[in-house]
C-alpha cells in the first residue's frame, strides 16, 4: 500500500528525472513561460555555451511587462524597452520558440494568456522567470517563479535542481460573505499569516470556500501565495476546473483528453495526507481589505482604520512607521476617509474577465470622481476582446475609466503607466513595495469592485454598501 | 547572425565544470548594516532598471530610489553612504530579506555593487535560489545574532567579519561566533563554483528516457 499523499507530492514525484546522492533532485519541467524582462541574459548564456533550447514546444513566449498599454502601432518611444523587446523576438526566431507578439491576437499577460490558450494544466510543473507564476496553481499544477539563470536552466536542460520544499495547507471553511472576493481572501491570509509566513513551503487551498471559487478567482488567490513568501501555492483540480481546461486551443483532445481527466482525477490530496503546517482560515470572518502599509500583509478592514503601532515588536513597529510615512498616513485614520487620485484595474492578479465584469458592474452608471484618474487594463488581448463583445469597455468610458490595450502596465511601472510622486493609487495589483508603481507613489491593494468604488467615490469605500445601477 | 552563435563550447573534457562562477570559500571583509525588514527586490533594484538586458553594470542602481533623490542627487544619509561603510562587502540586514519579484537583477545589483554576502534572519525563496547561481552567498542566523552585528556594524569602526563557507561558521574580531545552516549541495557547488547547467547535463541519460516516455504534447509540437 502507498503512502498517503498530498497533490504537491504526486505531482513532484511524477516529474523526478533523477535523485542523485548528495545533490538536489532534478525535477523535469512540463511549461517554460518566457517573456521580454527575464530572459535575454539567458538566452546570450546558451549562445555563450553553444547550447540549444532543449524542448522549444514546451516554451512558450509574450511580451507583457514593459510594453505600452496604448493603441497598438503606437511606436514605442522607450528606446531601451523596444531593444528588450526585440532582443525576445530575435532570441525566439534563433531557437524556435512560439511568441505571442505584440500585434498578436493572443498577446496578453503570461500568467493570463497560459491559462486562457490551455497550455496551463493540472499536474503539470510549470516555471517562469516571474513571481507570480504561482497563479497556474490553481488548475492543481505545481507552478513557480525562478530567476534568469533558472530560466537558463530550463531553456538549456528542460530540468531544475530543487530542493524539496515543505508543505502547508490553509483551510478555508465556511462561505465567503457578498461583496467579498478572492483577493480579499489572499490579503486576509497574507494579513493573518505574514508575508514570510509561508516561505520555504507550497500552499495548498482548500476547504469549502476554495471549492466554491470560479476558475479565475482561484488564479487570483493563487497568484497571491508569493505575497506570503510560499514558493507556489495549488488548489487540487475538480469539475470547475475540468470544464475550464475542456475545448482551450492548446487542451488535449478526443482520446488524449479523456486519458488526461482521468490523471488529473487522480492528483487531488489522499484524505489521511500529511502537510507540515495548517492554517484554519474562517470564510464567513472575512470582509474587503484595503491594505495601509508598503506590503502586502499591511492590510486592514475597508470599514477599519489605519492600525497603532505603539504595542507592536520593535522591528516591526519600525518597519510600520516607516510605511505610515511613506504612504502618508497616521495611526487611527479611518480607511473610508483616504482619498485617492488614481485607479488601476489590471494585473495578473485581477484583470480576467469576471473581474472586469465585477469592476463594470460597480461603474455601471456612474462616474468617476473629478479628481480621479482611472485607467481598466485588460490582461490579454482575447480579455479585452471578450469585454468589448460584452459592452463593459462603453460601460467603462461612458463612467470616465480609460481602457487600455493589455499588459503588466501599472502592477510594476515598466511602461509609462507609472504614478507620480506622492499620487495614491487603489489597485488590483499584488504588490504595494514603496516606488512600486512609481517612485513616491502610494498604492493600495484592493478588489476589483473596491477599487472601481473607490474610483467613483473618490476615497475608498465599502462594496457591500454600494448602490448598483 | 546573433554573438557567439557557434562559437565553441568552453567545455572541453569536463563537462560538469561548464562556466564556473566565482568559488566562495572564506570571505573577509567590511560590514554594512541595512537595519530593515522586509526588504524586497523592488528596493534592490528598481524596475527601471530591469530593462537592460546585459547582466553586468547593475550595481550602480543598488537600492537606487534610497540611495538617489528624485533630482538624481546622492542622499548622504543613506548607509551605504557614510564613508565608513564605503567598500563594504557584507550586508547585514532585518528578517525576510530579498522578498517579492524573482528578479535575478538584485543580487547581480548587490554582486556588482561590491557585495559577496548578506546575513538576514531568513531570505525569500526566490532570492536565496538566485544567490546560489551568482556565487553570493545568503547567510541565514538567529534573529538576536543579526540584532548583534547590525549594532557591532554601528558602533565599532571598520568593522569586519570573516564568512568561512568552509566551517559554516562567522566569525569577528571581538568574539562574535556563530553557525549557520546550508543546503549540502548548494554549499558544494559555491565552494567549487560549479556551474548547475553542467551538472544536470550529466544526466543526460535519464533526461532522454523521461522525455521518451512523456513527449510533448501534440497540440504544442
Amino acid at each position: 500500500m502507498t503512502a498517503a499523499r498530498t497533490l504537491f507530492e504526486k505531482i513532484w514525484q511524477a516529474h523526478l528525472v533523477a535523485q542523485p546522492a548528495g545533490r538536489s533532485p532534478i525535477l523535469y519541467i512540463d511549461l517554460h513561460l518566457v517573456h521580454e524582462v527575464t530572459s535575454p541574459q539567458a538566452f546570450d548564456g546558451l549562445r555563450a555555451a553553444g547550447r540549444k533550447v532543449r524542448q522549444p514546444a514546451r516554451t512558450v513566449a509574450t511580451v507583457d511587462h514593459n510594453i505600452p498599454t496604448e493603441p497598438r502601432g503606437t511606436p514605442i518611444t522607450d528606446l531601451i524597452a523596444a531593444k528588450q523587446i526585440a532582443a525576445l523576438q530575435a532570441n525566439c526566431k534563433e531557437f524556435g520558440v512560439r511568441l505571442f507578439d505584440m500585434d498578436s491576437a493572443e498577446q496578453g499577460i503570461v500568467h493570463v494568456i497560459g491559462p486562457e490558450l490551455g497550455l496551463t494544466q493540472p499536474g503539470m510543473t510549470i516555471v517562469c522567470g516571474d513571481s507570480h507564476t504561482s497563479t497556474h496553481g490553481a488548475f492543481g499544477a505545481l507552478a513557480f517563479g525562478i530567476g534568469t539563470s533558472e530560466v537558463e536552466h530550463v531553456l538549456a536542460t528542460q530540468c531544475l535542481a530543487q530542493q524539496k520544499p515543505k508543505t502547508m495547507k490553509i483551510d478555508v471553511r465556511g462561505q465567503l460573505p457578498d461583496g467579498v472576493t478572492a483577493k480579499d481572501l489572499a490579503l486576509g491570509i497574507i494579513g493573518q499569516i505574514g508575508t514570510d509566513g509561508a516561505t520555504g513551503h507550497v500552499i495548498e487551498y482548500a476547504g469549502g470556500a476554495v471549492r466554491a471559487l470560479s476558475m479565475e478567482a482561484r488564479m487570483t488567490l493563487c497568484n497571491m501565495s508569493i505575497e506570503a513568501g510560499a514558493r507556489a501555492g495549488m488548489v487540487a483540480p475538480d469539475e470547475t476546473t475540468i470544464s475550464y481546461v475542456k475545448g482551450k486551443r492548446f487542451a488535449p483532445r478526443d482520446a488524449e483528453w479523456d486519458k488526461a481527466v482521468a490523471e488529473w482525477r487522480s492528483l487531488p490530496t489522499d484524505s489521511d495526507a500529511r502537510f507540515d503546517k495548517v492554517v484554519e482560515i474562517d470564510a464567513a470572518q472575512l470582509c474587503p481589505f484595503v491594505t495601509w502599509g508598503t506590503n502586502p500583509g499591511m492590510v486592514a478592514p475597508v470599514t477599519g482604520r489605519v492600525p497603532e503601532v505603539k504595542g507592536l515588536q520593535e522591528n516591526d513597529r519600525r518597519a510600520a512607521e516607516l510605511a505610515l510615512q511613506y504612504m502618508g498616513l497616521e495611526p487611527g485614520r479611518r480607511i473610508e476617509d483616504i482619498g485617492i487620485d488614481r485607479v488601476f484595474i489590471g494585473s495578473c492578479t485581477n484583470s480576467r474577465i469576471e473581474d472586469l465584469r465585477a469592476a463594470a458592474k460597480v461603474a455601471k452608471g456612474h462616474r468617476v470622481s473629478g479628481n480621479v484618474r482611472a485607467m481598466v487594463v485588460p490582461g490579454s488581448q482575447t480579455v479585452k476582446r471578450a469585454a468589448e463583445q460584452e459592452g463593459l469597455h462603453k460601460i467603462f468610458q461612458e463612467a470616465g475609466f480609460e481602457w487600455r490595450e493589455s499588459g503588466c502596465s501599472m502592477c510594476l511601472g515598466m511602461n509609462p503607466d507609472i504614478l507620480q510622486p506622492g499620487e495614491r493609487c487603489a489597485s488590483t495589483s499584488n504588490r504595494n513595495f514603496e516606488g512600486r508603481q512609481g517612485r513616491g507613489g502610494r498604492t493600495h491593494l484592493v478588489s476589483p469592485m473596491m477599487a472601481a468604488a473607490a474610483a467613483i467615490a473618490g476615497h475608498f469605500t465599502d462594496i457591500r454598501n454600494w448602490k448598483f445601477q | 547572425m546573433a554573438r557567439g552563435r557557434g562559437a565553441p563550447s568552453t567545455a572541453g573534457e569536463t563537462p560538469a565544470l561548464l562556466r564556473l562562477m566565482k568559488p566562495f570559500t572564506v570571505h573577509r571583509g567590511r560590514v554594512a548594516p541595512l537595519d530593515r525588514v522586509n526588504v524586497d527586490t523592488d528596493q534592490i533594484i528598481p524596475k527601471q532598471f530591469l530593462k537592460r538586458i546585459e547582466k553586468t553594470g547593475f550595481g550602480q542602481f543598488v537600492f537606487y530610489d534610497w540611495r538617489f533623490g528624485a533630482d538624481g542627487q546622492k542622499n548622504p544619509d543613506f548607509v551605504l553612504h557614510e564613508p565608513r561603510y564605503e567598500g563594504a562587502s557584507i550586508l547585514v540586514a532585518g528578517k525576510n530579506f530579498g522578498c517579492g519579484s524573482s528578479r535575478e537583477h538584485a543580487v547581480w545589483a548587490l554582486a556588482d555593487f561590491g557585495f559577496r554576502a548578506v546575513i538576514s534572519s531568513s531570505f525569500a525563496d526566490i532570492f536565496a535560489n538566485n544567490s546560489t547561481k551568482n556565487g553570493f552567498l545568503t547567510v541565514p542566523l538567529k534573529e538576536e545574532e543579526v540584532a548583534t552585528l547590525i549594532r557591532r556594524a554601528q558602533e565599532i569602526d571598520d568593522y569586519a567579519l570573516t564568512i568561512d563557507l568552509e566551517k559554516c561558521e562567522v566569525r569577528d574580531d571581538q568574539g562574535f561566533y556563530a553557525k549557520f545552516a546550508i543546503d549540502e549541495f548548494v554549499r558544494h557547488c559555491l565552494l567549487n563554483g560549479l556551474d548547475d547547467i553542467g551538472l544536470t547535463l550529466q544526466h543526460e541519460k535519464e533526461i532522454f528516457a523521461y522525455e521518451t516516455k512523456h513527449p510533448s504534447p501534440a497540440a504544442l509540437r
